[in-house]
């Protein structure tokens, strides 16, 4: 399987990454392997995935980062899925996919202080 | 009056490579023909899902593009043919949540709702065909 092709960024005690390629069902996979390895081994406490690349998000890609996003939440770290393009959210709602289990946010600042926020509040609790 | 068929060509679907080319082609195909960001991306999401449909269930098949026209409305046709396995319940694999193999139960009630014409047919142990069409909106 291929891996690393996404690169995957460490950017002030959270994770980036920043997806530019359009993905097959064999690098969406690796993808979401990679992205949890990257959490263990840096013990972040957020990813933040960038899909601004993505002109087309068919079931298989948009299940696999919602995935992704609940496979890190039990790891303990949440997800926020930034950048999703007009037309991609059109057409996964159209389909009936539901993003359950990711935040979304406009765009990486946003999602950046999307997690600080949902951090502070898990902390006070 | 039928819709004229301008322009026909396959492309064979046996690699997850190949249903990324027909997607590829499919885009530019919807986008030559003044489709907007819209269409082009329900157009294509479509294409990506029948054609990993064959790709895993059948692992073998063809997709036959053709440009369409009707009157002065651009139109794009993509027919999604196999020898594989077939589907017994049409009914049931067309419900929405139902899946099979690795797909995740929206494929086909949730490519439908991307187009404009649906038409599916299978049989059992002959194979599986799926027609889509999709017209340019003015």
């Amino acid at each position: 399987m291929q891996s690393g092709m996404i690169p995957i960024l460490k950017v002030g005690g959270i994770l980036l990454a920043s997806i530019q390629t359009e993905l097959n069902d064999t690098s969406a996979q690796a993808f979401q392997q990679d992205v949890l390895k990257a959490i263990e081994r840096t013990r972040s406490r957020g990813l933040v995935i960038d899909i601004t690349g993505l002109d087309m998000v068919d079931t298989f890609v948009a299940r696999i980062l919602t995935d992704s996003g609940r496979m890190a939440k039990l790891m303990g770290t949440e997800t926020v899925l930034v950048g999703m393009r007009p037309e991609v959210a059109a057409t996964l709602v159209r389909m009936g996919f539901s993003m359950q289990g990711v935040h979304t946010a406009l765009n990486v600042d946003e999602g950046m202080a999307l997690l600080a926020t949902l951090r502070s509040s898990r902390d006070g609790e | 009056m039928p819709a004229r068929v301008l322009a026909t060509q396959e492309m064979k679907i046996a690699s997850e490579d190949d249903v990324v080319l027909v997607r590829r082609a499919v885009r530019s195909l919807a986008e030559r023909r003044g489709f907007d960001s819209f269409a082009s991306a329900a157009l294509t999401t479509a294409v990506t899902e029948l054609g990993r449909n064959i790709w895993i269930h059948a692992r073998h098949g063809a997709a036959i593009i053709e440009e369409l026209e009707d009157g002065p409305r651009p139109g794009v046709r993509v027919e999604f043919k196999d020898q594989g396995p077939g589907i017994p319940d049409i009914n049931w694999a067309m419900a929405g949540g139902n899946s099979t193999a690795s797909s995740l139960g929206l494929g086909l009630s949730g490519t439908k709702r991307l187009v404009d014409d649906f038409q599916i047919q299978s049989e059992v142990g002959r194979g599986t065909s799926v027609r889509i069409t999709k017209w340019k909106r003015f």
